[in-house]
């Protein structure tokens, strides 16, 4: 018994962020469904969900009740016990992979050494729960998406990881929490290194299955691609899957590239009225709120509206919380955790942006761009980030030093796009028959 | 050892990779066949070796119910084929009518079935557009067809009550007369719908994915367009220059001042040129023929049974997708003997098979989207 | 519960689960479940690696053989018909050989862990607690770059050659 208690000491407080991350990231993700729609419907001159709770707030929940009654159908032929399996593969390494991820300097379930490693090792595994989803489902358009997903998982794992490689070779160490602390007191390393945060959040668009590069699943191509025969709780969970690697992602980019949990000019003591923001953003929030609470069509309408006022009231109090001199150790966490969920919004609003503007890769050009140019030059990134960091041993100064290498990497992606648009001046259709056949 | 031979299906042959080739049916239940076309595709990994259109899923035999209804009562039926342009439908079915009877139909009637046709046009590229642009991936275009696609809809409903199969014309002119404010509704559009299409092709027309989308991608060389007997955007954007508003002047074509846009190559870039130009071109028509709407009756002189004399005949117009011809023959009774119709869709669809092979699939719906079909009427 | 229990019924977990999915690998006759058991007999020994503190190795392991060569097995795997290898002979009559070279591996394997009992045989400059420490990214690079450099280059051109032999290999077919 004693035993358990000292094990349980031990351990509580990554238990409970792990119950935590569990329980509500399903609800996360379902806002950020929420959020993408209302997001698009701004884009697209529309409205997006407005019938379930005031402007829609209360969607996210109806959604979740309606997937989890639906009728869970198994196609005929299918590997049962594979198609059973595959969307729990998928979810659990989604899920896995916040273990290790930083959310503020107190907010974290497992501070490793490997972090980042980690991270990208349990997230790989993902592809699983889709390719043998895609292949339990014996139907020609999931195991056409599931086999264009693995290709394009192989492609740009390898790019992505490339250009995280460019960002801990500036921090020189693979844990969360190091990496943020190295971007403390100086520059966040995407102002050092903007072309390796350029390529990841090309690849981690390709590697999270989202438009331009969401050919696995392409509607309009492959009907839902790996996903075709799934429905029901099966298919909510995949859907869950997506989400979560779409925030791990803009977690890792935030942890390594945008600061993590610091705030934007950290250092610049003129700019610390910034502190007041996070307890003022909810504080507004919850204004308008309560702004919209009479002007709500039916009653119940304006209760869940005051509900979500008094929500963000608790969280600006929450916020507001380490201006109390008693609860000032708390400012580190608590505004950390603001910062970092902002940074990781911001970052999915540029997926999400990103998806309705342009229109979707081929596939063979979706590859080309992934070996032709991001693979290319992400190697050279390293190396040019690898001279950087040389030349900062050298004393030379920040300036020049980034200019050079810089400078340099964009040279070659020039000359990369440069090459890759004379091999597509040909026009014809994509390869020749005949060679192929010969 | 056992037989290591492959064999997945009849008629499957081993391909480079020692992998099967498949068969996909795409369709009839696809979300961008664009109705209830069926492709069979034989693939090998992505690309097609081999396709097959099997259409009919929507053959409702509207030649055969012409033959039992009177050519009043078969007005309506013509709206219900390319549903996306019901009023292109009636104005060559009712044209067809009136060269059978010998009649004409006041200027005022023409003016005003112009005017129509070319929101028609106008309203039937946009749907075209959207659903193009969303085939390939590009999601927003949609809505902002959609959006100015609505403006037409709503001057139809206001012209006669119905927004889609609009059932617009009568045989000999129109039944209803423009209502009060017609020409400034019009007018509005038309001023405001030119900054639309550049609205449109900011998003689209130099976006680097959507000229490797679609250039060079499903080209149909002129000779082999003529061949197959495509007409509208298609032929046109293979650089053919024909276009049946110039070529055989209907309705009053022959008074306003436009241009035939076509393309050069007979890509699938060019033919999406090709339809944005033409948008522009009928507004520009709209803009002319809105300024003066000739005074005068909108009904000529047909009587209230229509008994053509006996003979046969054929008539075409410019449909926003291609050449629409009626051919029909009299017997000199209330009911037409037979009539044939050509739909633009279903000649213009018979070039798909050529134009995907040795494409991806992706590739696929680009070109079913480019070929501009709808089912309704290639099945009729 | 200490520490060393948890530890050792992890061991015990993870190596039941890799010798578990060995087995089925090479018994269950869809190709698919083969790989699927693979990849469990693969992540389980990532999870032996984590036991002894190897946590570089671990991730490693899992980006690698999982993530990386697993997926391939099972792209190639999902091209080729699986009918016909359902229905081909599962055991054929060349037992002997194979117990031969089992035999062989056993041999050397045995010989590996005699020769390396009691002391560690990969020399680690902080000495063999540091295997044990969090730090031992930095000690594992170090090793391999200052002590290891030579075998670790060697290793990586024969690497460069596989590479450069597929690219040839593949080129020539088409």
């Amino acid at each position: 018994m004693s035993a358990l208690l000292e094990f349980l000491k031990t351990y509580m407080w990554p238990l409970i962020f792990a119950l935590v991350i569990v329980g509500v990231l399903p609800l996360l993700a379902g806002y950020v469904v929420l959020m993408e729609r209302k997001v698009m419907a701004d884009m697209q001159a529309r409205l997006g969900p407005m019938r379930v709770g005031p402007h829609g707030l209360l969607q996210p929940i109806a959604d979740a009740l309606k997937l989890l009654i639906k009728e869970d159908i198994i196609p005929e032929n299918a590997d049962k016990l594979v198609f059973w399996f595959a969307p729990v593969i998928s979810v659990t390494a989604a899920m896995l992979a916040y273990s290790a991820l930083a959310i503020g300097p107190f907010f974290q379930i497992a501070e490793l050494n490997i972090g980042l490693l980690f991270i990208v090792a349990v997230s790989s595994m993902g592809i699983f729960g889709i390719i043998l989803g895609g292949w339990a489902s014996n139907s020609h358009y999931s195991l056409l998406g599931a086999l264009r997903s693995t290709a394009q998982m192989i492609s740009y794992e390898t790019a992505a990881g490339l250009a995280l490689v460019g960002g801990v070779l500036l921090a020189g160490t693979l844990s969360t929490q190091k990496i943020v602390q190295a971007q403390q007191g100086g520059t966040w390393f995407v102002f050092v290194a903007p072309i390796g945060f350029f390529l990841y959040l090309v690849a981690s668009i390709a590697e999270t299955n989202r438009a331009p590069f969401d050919l696995p699943e392409a509607e309009s191509e492959l009907v839902a691609g790996y996903m075709t025969e799934y429905s029901g709780f099966r298919w909510a969970v995949y859907f869950l899957a997506e989400y979560a690697n779409m925030i791990v992602v803009a977690s890792i980019a935030t942890t390594l590239f945008l600061g993590g949990w610091l705030r934007p000019f950290g250092s610049i003591a003129a700019l610390d009225f910034l502190d007041f923001f996070p307890p003022l953003c909810f504080l507004g929030v919850a204004g308008y709120c309560f702004y919209r609470t009479p002007k709500q069509p039916e009653p119940i309408q304006s209760g869940v509206m005051a509900l979500f006022g008094g929500l963000c009231l608790l969280l600006a109090a929450a916020m507001a919380l380490p201006f109390v001199p008693a609860f000032a150790a708390s400012k580190a966490g608590v505004h950390g955790a603001f910062w970092f969920l902002l940074k990781v919004s911001l970052y999915i609003y540029s997926f999400m942006w990103i998806r309705f503007t342009f229109p979707r890769f081929r596939f063979d050009q979706l590859m080309k761009l992934g070996w032709y140019f991001m693979i290319p030059l992400s190697i050279v990134n390293v190396l040019g980030l690898g001279v950087y960091k040389v030349l900062r041993q050298l004393q030379w100064s920040r300036w020049p030093a980034f200019l050079l290498t810089t400078g340099g990497t964009l040279l070659v992606a020039i000359w990369l796009v440069w090459l890759a648009q004379r091999k597509v001046a040909v026009p014809g259709p994509v390869g020749d028959m005949t060679e192929a056949e010969g | 050892m056992a037989d290591t031979r492959i064999s997945g299906f009849p008629g499957a042959e081993q391909t480079v990779l020692g992998a099967d080739e498949i068969i996909i049916n795409m369709g009839p239940q696809h979300p961008s066949t664009h109705g209830v076309l069926r492709v069979k595709l034989r693939l090998d990994g992505e690309r097609i070796v081999d396709s097959e259109c099997i259409i009919g899923y929507l053959h409702r035999g509207v030649e055969k119910i012409a033959e039992h209804r009177s050519y009043q009562q078969f007005g309506p039926y013509v709206d219900r084929m390319d549903y996306v342009a019901a009023v292109s439908n009636g104005l060559g079915y009712c044209e067809a009518v009136e060269k059978l009877l010998g009649a004409e139909a006041p200027m005022r009637a023409k003016v005003v079935r112009t005017i129509l046709t070319e929101l028609q046009r106008i309203s039937s590229h946009l749907l075209w557009l959207g659903t193009h642009a969303i085939d390939i991936g590009a999601l927003t275009p949609l809505f902002y067809c959609l959006r100015e696609r609505e403006e037409i809809l709503k001057i139809f409903e206001k012209y006669c009550g119905a927004r889609l199969t609009t059932h617009a014309f009568r045989i000999g002119g129109l039944q209803y007369d423009t209502y009060d404010g017609f020409e400034q509704e019009v007018k509005r559009f038309c001023l405001d719908f030119v900054h639309r299409v550049d609205e449109y092709e900011q998003l689209l027309t130099e976006n680097r994915i959507w000229i490797a989308r679609t250039k060079g991608v499903g080209v149909l060389t002129a000779a082999d367009a003529i061949d197959m007997g495509a007409t509208g955007p298609v032929l046109r954007g293979s650089g053919v220059k024909w276009d049946i508003r110039k070529a055989m002047p209907y309705a009053a074509y022959d008074k306003y001042d436009f241009e035939i846009p076509i393309g050069k190559n007979g890509d699938t870039y060019d033919r999406y040129v090709v339809r944005m130009q033409e948008m522009r071109q009928s507004n520009r028509i709209c803009l002319q023929a809105i300024e003066d709407i000739p005074a005068g009756p909108i009904m000529g002189k047909v009587g209230k049974v229509l008994k053509p004399p006996v003979g046969e005949v054929y008539h075409s117009i410019e449909a926003p997708k291609g050449e629409l011809g009626y051919y029909i023959v009299s017997d000199g009774t209330t009911q037409p003997y037979r009539v044939r119709i050509r739909p633009p869709s279903f000649i213009n669809l018979e070039a798909l098979d050529k134009m995907i092979k040795g494409h991806l699939v992706a590739d696929v719906v680009a070109i079913i989207g480019t070929l501009d079909i709808v089912l309704g009427e290639v099945d009729r | 519960m200490t520490p060393t229990q948890i530890s050792q019924i992890a061991f015990y977990f993870f190596a039941g689960l890799a010798v578990l999915g060995a087995i089925l690998t090479v018994t269950v006759r869809n190709v698919v479940h083969s790989a699927i058991f693979l990849i469990t007999s693969l992540l389980a020994t990532a999870g032996i690696f984590l036991t002894l503190g190897a946590q570089f190795v671990f991730a490693v392991q899992i980006i690698l053989y999982v993530g990386g060569i697993m997926v391939l097995f099972i792209f190639v795997i999902m091209l080729v018909n699986l009918d016909v290898a359902l229905h081909q002979l599962q055991f054929n009559r060349q037992g002997w050989v194979a117990g031969l070279l089992a035999l062989v591996l056993a041999s050397q394997l045995g010989f590996a862990i005699w020769f390396a009992r009691g002391e560690g045989s990969l020399d680690i400059p902080a000495g063999r607690t540091g295997a044990l420490s969090p730090q031992n990214v930095e000690q594992f690079g170090l090793a391999l770059f200052e002590k290891y450099a030579l075998p670790f280059e060697i290793a990586s051109v024969l690497l460069l050659v596989a590479l450069i032999g597929a690219v040839v290999m593949t080129k020539k077919r088409v």
